[in-house]
């Protein structure tokens, strides 16, 4: 009894300071990619060899734009631009409502709205989420299960991860959807009472990630199911999520940005 | 003619795919159980296609008391007789063959669906394996026997499996296993999509296990390039590996005193496993060390002010980690809790050809580091932990043990760092080779073999998971025990699914 009280003294308190306090990232974290136009040039594509994913989208005047959705966060898409126009910013934050939204000509993203007022009055103090992997690495399942942990602790703002769809308001997917998960997930979505919440965690669940291509996997969510919040990385840091869920509700109005960029 | 043990195979060590002895079905599968018999362990077993329709079985073996390693192929089509009957340490390759390249193991026990594939490596399945859609599970009749299903989509967050209890009671009388869910196509991905960038996929394998499965991959590219990796980029390899698996261990200890509904330790040890992700973060930008590990070295340094850094954090998480440590196992009824639950015998875990943990777990020192060193593990060393019981608390004993050894190694090697650069050239591939670049993952044995083409590229690259091996060790370990200790027995192993579906 002694020993544990002593554990239990030096162990301490460890809720993270967010969001009243500020979101830390040590120096070499990749946060929201950013392009910086004055040194991107049109027309130029030399990006498109060296990119191992499809950060970079052109446009029909040339022009490059990034997908915050389908970026890797790896070392290879910042140095991809031999002139330094991509580079990695400081910010967490990485969701938004629709997925057109992640397209964007500086990689900068809208500020996330809230859901509208009567099923933010349902879900905004209570929210209840079933996981389905489907076709993914593990890694973004490992940070979901990391929220539940002292220090991101989700369940203060009363949202958890449930056992049963029927015991849920909403399915968070990640993996970039194996064609033999394809029906579970449908059947998960089904089995949850309306209204419902579908939520995409993970350049996987957005368009396929690393397997993007690969004969094996549906590129991500399927297009015919509602996703009501994306939510970019690979994996999201567990505050990047949190970030995105707690806007979603309406908990997280005021810009609350990187301590250090 | 050379052996297939003579070839001088070596972990990293690249041979010319011409000098693998090829032997006629008959010999080769003769070679195989002879080998097995004196004490070898199959590594991979796996096939590759051949022109005309045919496909070339190539056996990796590894004798782990001399740190040897041998090769043998044979050229199949339709069907060769199965190795299972007399080796079950292949049961699971030869499925794999037959889903992958049609080839049917005449005699196979047991021959279901590994993970399904409409075509894969060559030819098509024809009917090598049965429709996994309408694939019947084992039952058991009887009275009061009853069957529970369970997945692919579980009650907490995580992976999808499927998992199909026969029962008596409380008392479970069989468990099959369907995995496959997790499918991705990663051996393809890795054969079509250039190096260096398909590293990223390679990081991907099993994203708990980052570090691991690149370090791996990037050491097969390494030796076919014949690129040289300087020893600080080594070192910095090594801490990497060592950090994953104490963060996994750690994580790992914590579920399962949830799972026995230990809350203390299970926060605390639960908040200490995202200490060591953070500090693969400040290493390498990203909590799982995505971005660090590339073939010839390693992307990002650790300067001396890191080091200090990284130092005196681990040195207080050492020191935390300890209390709760002895917190947790010196308690009688958490010992009473895992004791003599999901017990696998050494002989099983001989038969089935386990490794890493749940190998070591049962008294079987398997480990890479040790076995077959390479990279800073030629130079450092890091104690094998054993235990005998091969139950859970044998399990949850190597972890502890493991973590205490792994951080005392971090800790050492960040204080000395070698001089030097951190990533070499790595160039062209050696045409017409073959390499097996083993890796001590936190789960066991990863192990990753390349076969170029006569133009250097990659033709064949055969990905291993230490749960491949493993997820038959599961199954056999619940009969007789309680369907409400599953979940302890399996978070004892904590199999990848993504690593064995690929």
């Amino acid at each position: 009894m002694l020993d544990f009280l002593r554990t239990r003294w030096t162990q301490g308190t460890r809720t993270s300071p967010f969001p009243e306090g500020p979101a830390d990232f040590p120096e070499r974290f990749r946060g929201r990619p950013a392009l910086d136009a004055s040194r991107c040039v049109t027309g130029c594509r030399e990006c498109r060899a060296a990119m191992p994913s499809q950060l970079v989208v052109l446009g029909s005047d040339d022009r490059a734009s990034l997908d915050v959705g389908a970026c890797l966060f790896s070392p290879e898409e910042a140095s991809a631009c031999e002139r330094g126009a991509i580079s990695y910013t400081a910010d967490h934050r990485l969701s938004t409502r629709a997925r057109s939204d992640m397209v964007s000509g500086v990689g900068a993203l809208p500020d996330l709205e809230a859901l509208e007022t009567r099923t933010q009055r349902l879900f905004g103090r209570s929210l209840r989420l079933r996981s389905v992997a489907a076709g993914s690495c593990n890694g973004c399942e490992g940070e979901l299960v990391a929220l539940g942990n002292v220090v991101f602790d989700m369940a203060r703002f009363g949202v958890q991860f449930v056992a049963s769809p029927r015991h849920a308001d909403g399915m968070v997917v990640t993996g970039a959807v194996s064609r033999n998960m394809r029906e579970a997930v449908y059947r998960t979505y089904e089995a949850i009472p309306d209204p419902r919440l579908v939520i995409a965690v993970g350049a996987c669940a957005i368009n396929g990630g690393p397997f993007q291509g690969s004969p094996e996997v549906e590129n991500g969510v399927p297009a015919d199911l509602p996703v009501d919040l994306w939510i970019a990385g690979c994996p999201p840091h567990p505050l990047t999520v949190l970030d995105g869920l707690l806007r979603l509700l309406g908990r997280l109005e005021e810009r609350q940005g990187p301590s250090n960029s | 003619m050379t052996s297939f043990h003579s070839v001088g195979l070596r972990n990293r060590r690249a041979v010319s795919f011409a000098a693998i002895p090829e032997e006629p079905m008959s010999r080769f599968r003769d070679t195989v159980l002879q080998a097995v018999r004196d004490g070898w362990r199959v590594v991979a077993l796996f096939g590759s296609p051949e022109s005309g329709g045919h496909t070339r079985l190539v056996a990796v073996l590894g004798e782990d008391a001399r740190g040897e390693l041998g090769v043998l192929s044979t050229v199949v089509s339709g069907a060769y007789p199965s190795l299972t009957p007399e080796c079950p340490e292949v049961h699971l390759f030869e499925r794999e063959i037959a889903e992958q390249c049609g080839v049917v193991p005449e005699g196979h026990p047991w021959l279901k669906p590994v993970r399904r594939h409409p075509v894969d490596h060559g030819s098509s399945p024809g009917g090598a394996v049965q429709d996994r859609e309408r694939y019947e599970f084992f039952q058991v009749h009887g009275e009061e026997v009853h069957e529970v299903a369970v997945g692919p989509v579980h009650a907490g967050i995580i992976e999808p499996g499927h998992f199909r209890f026969q029962a008596h009671g409380e008392e479970v009388l069989f468990l099959e296993i369907m995995l496959g869910y997790q499918h991705r196509g990663v051996e393809r991905l890795l054969e079509a999509r250039r190096w260096p960038e398909a590293v990223l996929v390679a990081e991907s394998i099993a994203g708990d296990t980052v570090i691991g499965h690149a370090s791996a991959a990037c050491g097969a590219i390494e030796a076919l390039a014949r690129s040289r990796k300087t020893p600080r980029a080594q070192t910095i390899r090594g801490i990497a590996l060592e950090l994953e698996r104490v963060a996994n261990h750690i994580g790992d200890l914590g579920a399962i005193a949830g799972d026995i509904a230990y809350q203390p330790a299970a926060a605390f040890f639960g908040r200490m496993r995202g200490e060591c992700l953070n500090l693969l973060m400040t290493l390498s930008g990203n909590r799982y060390g995505r971005g660090l590990i590339r073939p010839g070295g390693v992307r990002f340094d650790i300067p001396p002010e890191m080091a200090v850094e990284m130092r005196s954090r681990l040195q207080v998480l050492a020191e935390e980690l300890s209390g709760v440590g002895h917190l947790m196992l010196k308690n009688a009824s958490v010992q009473a809790r895992l004791e003599g639950v999901g017990v696998v015998s050494r002989q099983s875990c001989i038969d089935l050809g386990l490794v890493g943990v749940a190998a070591r777990a049962c008294e079987v020192p398997r480990d890479v580091r040790h076995d077959h060193p390479y990279g800073v593990f030629r130079f450092a060393h890091v104690p094998v932990a054993t235990a005998w019981a091969g139950d859970v608390l044998a399990r949850t004993l190597v972890r502890w043990l493991e973590v205490q050894r792994s951080l005392a190694f971090v800790i050492e090697q960040v204080s000395a760092l070698p001089r030097g650069g951190i990533l070499a050239e790595c160039n062209a591939l050696r045409p017409s080779e073959l390499v097996v670049a083993l890796e001590e993952g936190w789960r066991g044995e990863i192990a990753h073999v390349v076969i170029t083409d006569d133009a250097g590229q990659v033709r064949r690259h055969k990905v291993v998971d230490p749960s491949f091996h493993n997820w038959g060790a599961v199954a056999a370990a619940m009969p007789g025990n309680q369907i409400s200790d599953f979940p302890l027995c399996n978070k004892s192993f904590n199999l990848s699914y993504a690593g064995h579906d690929l």
